[in-house]
């Protein structure tokens, strides 16, 4: 698994290479991008400590364990880890509290264990569907959503099948 | 007001379940674990982010936001083909599209708004085929770089933060095949 090696230096090379030859002021444009990025932690920051604080007591309390546990038999027929289960419900709700369960999954068992990469992967390939639906209906004044809903639930159904299904194929178990 | 009630609801359930199951003590000390947890999680992947974010905004400042626009304009137009009739629509479309690719979820979202509150016109409040698939197509998030997530792999000691590309575009290349699909097959039944 070295392609990532090659990728990001090479994908930053790229895009230095590609901006100074459209005439683009590189530097200004990363460091404007940075700052954006700073904004983007602030924004999650003080969410995630109300978010972390709630997810850490559920681990403590066994709540997790027990969901796990609980939805093990229909996950694991479906090829999901049943540890992840707490993330299948908040994912589509909230992106902040997808975050915290998924960051301490992965600081739990490893960014490189298997969870910890389906756990990632989960979080990459999924939106926050509810809230998305709602900027965009909302917005758009339509009041009908029809089948709106089950259609994307079902997308994220499948990427949360999928991350567990691709990582198992990429990295082995 | 849902984020109110989900945490209230965590909280209540970890203090409820620890008290039966005599985990009270250490809910009590995961209560004072988590929030310097985030921080510190936040502080450490501020770089990566911080970066990568950066990388983004010289990708777009060089015009590739365009480019990739040009490129996926093809594919929209099969899948939306009324909305891709009206040029101003289609822009907003295909700006909507590649900026999701790119991560830049703030330039996307106006632009898939203005898209949507287009593509409504007319439509009486009722959400169309079109407007379906186009909500399916930003819900499925499909990334070409999942920074956030690979800021906290990086931040919790991940060997190569980014190794996990080629199974985030495979999932989601299969999660948005799916619900499109599945709009497909709902829009066949589901009148009115």
């Amino acid at each position: 698994m070295d392609y990532s090696a090659y990728l990001v230096p090479l994908l930053l090379a790229f895009t230095a290479l590609f901006g100074v030859g459209r005439r683009v002021n590189v530097f200004e444009a990363l460091s404007r991008g940075a700052e954006e990025g700073l904004t983007i932690l602030l924004r999650i920051l003080p969410n995630l400590v109300g978010l972390m604080t709630a997810v850490y007591m559920l681990r403590a309390s066994g709540v997790l364990d027990l969901l796990g546990d609980l939805l093990a038999p229909l996950l694991v027929r479906l090829g999901i880890p049943p540890e992840t289960a707490a993330l299948l419900f908040i994912r589509p709700v909230s992106g902040s509290g997808a975050l915290a369960i998924g960051s301490e999954l992965m600081g739990a068992h490893g960014p490189d264990s298997y969870l910890g990469r389906v756990a990632a992967v989960m979080l990459g390939s999924t939106e926050t569907t509810f809230y998305t639906i709602a900027v965009y209906f909302g917005s758009a004044g339509v009041h009908k959503t029809r089948y709106a809903i089950p259609a994307a639930l079902i997308a994220d159904l499948t990427g949360f099948m999928a991350a567990a299904w691709s990582v198992r194929l990429l990295f082995g178990v | 007001m849902a984020m109110a009630w989900i945490w209230t609801g965590m909280v209540a359930a970890s203090v409820v379940f620890g008290l039966v199951n005599g985990t009270i003590g250490a809910v009590s000390g995961a209560a004072m674990e988590g929030a310097g947890a985030a921080v510190e999680l936040c502080l450490s992947m501020a770089g990566i982010m911080c970066l990568w974010n950066g990388v983004m905004a010289v990708m777009k400042a060089s015009g590739m936001m365009d480019g990739l626009s040009r490129l996926f304009r093809p594919a929209l137009c099969r899948l939306l083909p009324q909305a891709c009739r009206d040029p101003d629509t289609l822009a907003a479309l295909s700006g909507n599209v590649s900026a999701n690719l790119l991560g830049l979820g703030n330039a996307a979202t106006p632009l898939g708004i203005r898209a949507a509150t287009r593509m409504a016109r007319g439509s009486g409040g009722q959400a169309t085929d079109e407007l379906c698939r186009l909500v399916v197509l930003n819900t499925a998030s499909v990334q070409l770089l999942p920074t956030t997530v690979a800021g906290v792999r990086a931040a919790l000691g991940a060997e190569s933060a980014f190794d996990i590309l080629p199974a985030v575009w495979l999932a989601s290349a299969l999660s948005v095949t799916a619900g499109l699909l599945a709009a497909w097959a709902l829009g066949s039944v589901w009148r009115t």
